[in-house]
């Protein structure tokens, strides 16, 4: 498990990371997620002490990151690919890992077959690497120790299709097995297929979170009926927030929740869907793009609450 | 909305049953096993090969050198000890920054200090193996410049001379010690490749002549400068022999040019962001 706590980063008079708390709990993916320049890659490197905060903690497992006795043990960690030596091989800096775990050799072979890098490619010399070989191989550095938690920055970045898929079952493997994955992306798509989780940051500040499914049923649902008054009075009732559109509602609250109530108010439907455009993109952007917003701040703590 | 919703998300939430055992916490890292990993890190690179090749290179020829173009009466173990000491001088400096400053100009820190996050310990391994290799090299370049002294002495057929005792040798390899550190220094407090690179040649081969030139038209450069000037004072340890006074001087001139901006330093390193 993670747990942040009013994590805050200043550079000079700029806030990268302001006043963050959010927990990633054990045996669920979390998605973090913002546009670029949000704050996560600081907010990660802040975790594994990279980075100093400038207030506010960031515990693994109650205890900070110094204190883990041999971290790549425990958390696994891939914040930038392309952070590494341009002159080692691949095999190479994959042993300089093992070795620092005091690990046994034959790991490495173990995760270079994981992460489909064949012998000859970890011969060679990272500086020669597509930008998807250097995402594979730091991927297996992060999984090397078969880590109990894993904090990933951008791990998708670069991959194939193939791997992408690779990845998001190999995640979700991770947590079903009760790890704690926290991954961060500005894709939503991306994370909306993996995360049960989501911690959507913006200019420094969470402007969301929740599991994926309360925050989906608060991007929408398109009713449509004849019967618009009842419905309407129906949804009061239920204190379900909804505006008009035309002959139709647009309701904040997911699919599933809008037919139960049409349905105990007797409304037939013509049409019940996610709103327009709803998914998490149509959130994402509109939670990112102002974060001052009142609207959005109770959407967020109700989205906590629940 | 908020009890309903609760409902539906259970539906959709995972059941929260960690299957993993819980595991004993792992042992902590030995430091030996930190000095093995960056003694490992200095020649696993090409640039780091051959900067180790180097030394054992430069020597032999060197050597070759002397035995080619030193008059008959020089072919002493003095004149191969002073051109194998040499290249020394100018190698191992290069190796300590470089295997400081890697870490920040070629990013590999990111790696380094988050498997090991106390960068005090990553430095003070790295310190170890830079003068480990140090050692290791002046007694390499000495056993190539000795055999260097018997086929030159055989080839010109003059007697062999073992004009250099053991202190002589301890003096020159704490001397490239004390030079390899300054590149160590250089290294934690500008953690830069190139402008660390840059900075030592500024420090060995620039201050040393406006040093001179100072001291040749101020007096009281002169009498300071035993105290101040490191590079100064180490060259005496060069020609052996050492009082009581130089050794002062030594450590007051090391404290002010080694010491006091090491500490600066590390104080920086530890708070440094790494990216
Ligand atoms: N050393 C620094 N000095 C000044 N500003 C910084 C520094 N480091 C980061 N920032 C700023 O902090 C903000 C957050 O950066 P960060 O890298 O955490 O964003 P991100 O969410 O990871 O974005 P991306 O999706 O593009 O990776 C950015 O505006 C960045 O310019
Ligand atoms: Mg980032």
């Amino acid at each position: 498990m993670i747990t942040v706590e009013s994590l805050t980063k200043t550079y000079g008079g700029f806030t990268a990371v302001d006043g963050v708390t959010f927990t990633a709990r054990a045996g669920r993916v979390t998605g973090f997620l913002g546009p670029n320049g949000a704050g996560k890659s600081t907010t990660m490197r802040i975790m594994v002490g990279l980075t100093p905060a400038t207030s506010g903690t960031a515990h693994i497992d109650g205890r900070r990151f110094a204190e883990l006795p041999n971290p790549g043990l425990e958390v696994g960690v891939l914040l930038d690919a392309s952070a590494q030596h341009a002159g080692r091989t691949g095999r190479e800096i994959l042993t300089i890992a093992q070795r620092t775990m005091g690990l046994p050799a034959r790991r490495v072979d173990e995760l270079l077959d994981l992460v489909s890098l064949t012998p000859e490619e970890a011969g060679r010399r990272v500086r020669n690497y597509s930008l998807g070989m250097r995402q594979r191989l730091g991927i297996a550095t992060a999984l090397l120790g078969d880590p109990e938690v894993l904090i990933l920055d951008e791990p998708a970045n670069g991959l194939d299709p193939a791997g992408i898929r690779w990845m998001r079952d190999l995640l979700r493997g991770y947590a079903d097995q009760g790890g704690t994955v926290l991954l961060s992306s500005h894709l939503l798509h991306e994370i909306e297929v993996i995360a049960d989780d989501l911690v959507v940051i913006g200019q420094g500040r969470i402007v969301a979170q929740g599991t994926k499914a309360e925050l989906l049923a608060a991007a929408g649902t398109l009713v449509r009926t004849p019967d618009v008054s009842t419905l309407a009075r129906a949804l009061m009732d239920a204190d379900v927030e909804f505006g008009h559109a035309a002959d139709a509602l647009r309701v904040e609250a997911d699919p599933d929740l809008v037919g139960r109530i049409a349905l105990a108010a007797g409304v037939a439907l013509t049409e019940l869907r996610a709103a327009d455009g709803a998914g998490l993109e149509e959130m994402f952007l509109e939670l990112t793009s102002d974060t001052q917003r009142d609207t959005q701040r109770d959407a967020t703590s109700e989205g906590a609450a629940a | 909305m908020t009890t309903l919703t609760l409902e539906h998300e259970h539906e959709h939430e995972r059941e929260q049953a960690p299957v993993r055992v819980e595991r004993a916490a792992p042992a902590p890292i030995p430091m030996s096993r930190i000095v093995a990993v960056e003694a490992r890190k200095s020649f696993d690179t090409r640039s780091g090969f051959w900067l180790l090749a180097s030394i054992a290179i430069t020597a032999v020829i060197a050597t070759a050198a002397v035995i080619l173009w030193a008059p008959d009466d020089e072919l002493t173990y003095a004149s191969f000890g002073a051109a194998v000491g040499f290249p020394m001088a100018v190698i191992l400096p290069m190796i300590a920054i470089l295997s400081v400053t890697s870490e920040w100009s070629q990013r590999s820190g990111l790696t380094s200090f988050t498997l090991v996050p106390h960068r005090g310990r990553v430095v003070t391994a790295k310190a170890v193996v830079a003068v480990g290799i140090a050692v290791a090299s002046m007694v390499l370049a000495f056993a190539i410049g000795a055999v260097g002294n018997l086929v030159g002495t055989t080839i010109a057929g003059t007697d062999v001379v073992w004009d250099m005792g053991l202190d002589d040798f301890l003096y020159i390899v704490g001397a490239n010690v004390l030079g390899l550190l300054m590149g160590f220094m250089l290294g934690v407090l500008i953690r830069n490749s190139a402008g660390a690179i840059v900075a030592y040649f500024v420090y060995s081969l620039v201050l040393p002549s406006l040093s001179e030139v100072l001291a040749a038209s101020q007096s009281w450069w002169g009498d300071l400068r035993p105290w101040v000037d490191f590079n100064y004072t180490q060259s005496f340890l060069f020609e052996g022999g050492f009082t009581g006074e130089q050794w002062a001087n030594l450590a007051v001139s090391g404290g002010l040019w080694l010491v006091v901006p090491l500490t600066i330093g590390l104080w920086a390193v530890l708070r440094s962001e790494v990216k």
